[in-house]
């Protein structure tokens, strides 16, 4: 049976287990239609021109976990940022994981989507909040109607987060193959502050294929700090779609870090309904072999002197592919608007591909837009230069790929992740330097 | 401490080098001058061990080996040092950070331990004090918007930290006015040892009078056609080159 078809039959009987006669599940119902009628993404698709989901969705898929599964922590304790006290959403193949979580009630909701979605007391917020910003496109429609389980993370007005939370989510491999449809709801109170990362990890080389979807509400002049880590096994495919409503003054910033799985594809959409919001994007991209990375951003400026920032770094190595799809709309009332994008990339072998389109839609006549895009090689003069103070080849090659994100990078706020990463990326670079510029 | 028998090179197809012979000892500073096309710029990426010019003929022998096969990164361990005539921008990247991992890679290569960070500082200040570098230009990204001037100390401040036994100095005059030119000069002079070699490789006479060489050679057409000792600097200076062209041809 073919993975669309299954889902569709699968609905039917999941349906019946959860939220029956509430509203959620009149989007469910909604949403699993959406998904039959427009289905998976193809290429024919402009904006799927470049990525191809076929091999990804040719796998017999359990769309369901059958058991919970453990694990103990010591196994995956590297995948954590253990060093920094933070709140903890684990999940294990798509269930909550109580010990390895942890959780609080206390001043912010930092707790699981199912909770929300069947409690009582959570409803006001479901009601405002979920489902109202996401697409109705094939894949997160897709999403919403399975959507059960995920991170729910609520930050009253005035109050800023005591610690980080991280999300994560992983794949045990017990099945042959398995999807899983994260579903999170992020909502951030006026004059809030929230820190936020998030990784998908799988545990055996067993097929994954996650189609994961995010809201966030940025109420006015709240704080978003929004890290994504992805540095999965050859084996796991992402689809990481999130969706970010910003108000008045508000400032959210997605740092996305791709650095390995099979196909990965995000999108990142920020709709800003406001005067005077930030939004930042920023990526960096390190990938080899045949992976590939899609980086889909929208940015929708609707109000008067609102910014935002977007800053991609590629480096591409073996086979690897890019993608990298910007588009910025700039309404008729948002002038004053200043829209920054830029995509530079270092292609390592011949055989690399990136494509990078930027796709600006502007309507105001007073804004200041600028986008820039660079694809080029690593300078063999500073590699002669870096050498010639006794830097060896591949230290010297790694150094240079490091400096060429290092804006980026050096742009996280939290220490301790900024130090992972630097780790990740030396790792990934098979050296060992201190990369603390 | 370094020998060049009958060398020849050449790029693309292009022999630039054509029979060159050098012998430098320890305790020494060479200056090699010459018209520009020479070959004087190749000579001091060859020595340094740039992958694109090839060593068609001859030999390259540092302290009794052979080095023409090694890779720039193992001639620096073994102690040989560049000052590019056009330093390279290496943004995101900052002087002190690439002179740490310069440092302890070649420490590694050494089979020493890394310098530990107490004495790394201590020898930054220090050094950076001889160059009369401000404090605040250690952080910035290696090159990026630095001045000529700047990007030459900075090349010699380098020198300084990385102790070389042979120092090659590619053009290190170029685009210093003649403050800066007094603070480099005085520099590589404070560096310089029994223990060492420097080649000095410049156009003008001008930052001999500074660094004052033992032999002063000149390089016409990938060979070297002459060799004296300071004076001979000073007589190119006045007379140009064109009399010693013209030695050659006739």
């Amino acid at each position: 049976m073919e993975l669309k078809d299954k889902l569709v039959s699968s609905f039917l009987a999941f349906e019946n287990t959860v939220d029956v006669d509430t509203a959620v599940h009149d989007i469910r119902s909604q949403a699993i239609k959406t998904f039959e009628e427009k289905g998976f993404p193809t290429k024919k698709e402009e904006a799927w021109k470049y990525t191809s989901l076929n091999t990804v969705l040719k796998h017999d898929y359990s769309i369901f976990p059958k058991e919970e599964n453990a694990i103990e922590f010591k196994d995956i304790k590297r995948y954590f940022l253990y060093d920094l006290d933070t709140y903890k959403i684990v999940f294990i193949d798509g269930q909550y994981s109580s010990h390895l979580s942890e959780t609080t009630h206390d001043k912010i909701d930092v707790c699981l989507m199912s909770s929300a979605l069947t409690h009582e007391k959570y409803k006001p917020i479901i009601d405002t909040y979920f489902n109202k910003i996401t697409p109705q496109d094939g894949l997160s429609s897709l999403n919403t109607a399975f959507s059960r389980e995920g991170a729910y993370i609520y930050i009253p007005k005035n109050t800023i987060a005591d610690k980080p939370i991280q999300i994560i989510h992983f794949a045990t491999g017990k099945e042959s193959a398995q999807m899983l449809q994260p579903r999170n709801l992020i909502v951030v109170g006026e004059n809030s502050n929230v820190q936020i990362i998030e990784r998908h990890q799988s545990l055996s080389k067993n097929p994954v294929l996650t189609n994961s979807v995010s809201e966030i509400f940025a109420d006015k002049s709240a704080f978003v700090d929004y890290y994504k880590i992805q540095n999965d096994d050859q084996s796991a495919s992402l689809i990481d779609s999130t969706y970010i409503e910003q108000h008045a003054k508000s400032v959210a910033s997605v740092h996305t870090f791709a650095f390995g799985g099979n196909i990965t594809r995000n999108n990142l959409n920020f709709y800003q309904k406001g005067e005077g919001i930030d939004s930042i994007l920023n990526g960096v991209t390190i990938i080899e072999g045949k992976q590939h990375v899609d980086h889909n951003t929208l940015v929708h400026h609707t109000e008067p002197n609102c910014e935002s920032h977007q800053d991609y770094k590629g480096i591409f190595d073996e086979r690897a592919t890019g993608v990298f799809n910007g588009k910025i709309i700039v309404n008729k009332e948002a002038q004053k608007t200043n829209a920054f994008q830029s995509n530079n990339n270092i292609l390592l072998s011949d055989k690399a591909t990136i494509n990078s389109k930027p796709q600006l839609e502007i309507f105001a006549d007073d804004v200041k837009c600028s986008h820039g895009c660079t694809i080029g090689q690593l300078d063999d003069n500073a590699l002669f230069y870096m050498k010639s103070r006794g830097i060896g080849e591949k230290e010297a090659r790694a150094l240079l790929m490091y400096a060429f994100a290092n804006n980026v990078l050096s742009s996280v706020k939290i220490p301790q992740l900024k130090s992972r990463i630097n780790k990740l990326i030396a790792k990934k670079l098979g050296v060992d330097i201190g990369f603390d510029l | 401490m370094l020998e060049i028998n009958d060398l020849h090179a050449s790029v693309e197809g292009k022999e630039i080098l054509k029979g060159l012979n050098l012998n430098v000892k320890a305790g020494e500073i060479h200056a090699i001058m010459g018209p520009n096309g020479a070959g004087k710029s190749t000579l001091a990426s060859i020595i340094a061990g740039k992958e694109e010019y090839e060593v068609t003929k001859g030999n390259i022998v540092l302290e009794k080996e052979d080095i023409e096969e090694l890779a720039a990164e193992e001639r620096a361990h073994k102690g040989i040092f560049l000052s590019f005539q056009y330093p390279v921008e290496i943004p995101g990247v900052t002087v002190t950070n690439f002179m740490k991992t310069a440092i302890n890679e070649t420490r590694k290569a050494q089979g020493l331990e890394e310098m530990p960070a107490k004495d790394m500082l201590k020898k930054i200040r220090e050094k950076s004090e001889l160059l009369e570098i401000d404090r605040k230009f250690l952080s910035r990204s290696l090159n990026e918007g630095f001045s000529g001037g700047e990007k030459k100390r900075n090349e010699i401040f380098q020198m300084a930290m990385m102790e070389p036994k042979l120092a090659i100095l590619d053009e290190t005059d170029s685009g210093l006015d003649i403050d800066a030119l007094r603070i480099v000069a005085n520099g590589v002079n404070k560096l310089k040892s029994e223990q060492n070699a420097i080649v000095v490789i410049t156009h003008y006479q001008r930052l001999l009078d500074y660094i004052i060489p033992d032999f002063v050679h000149v390089l016409y057409d990938g060979k070297i056609v002459k060799s004296g000792t300071k004076e001979l600097a000073l007589e190119l200076e006045e007379k140009g080159y064109d009399w010693i062209k013209e030695e050659i041809n006739a």
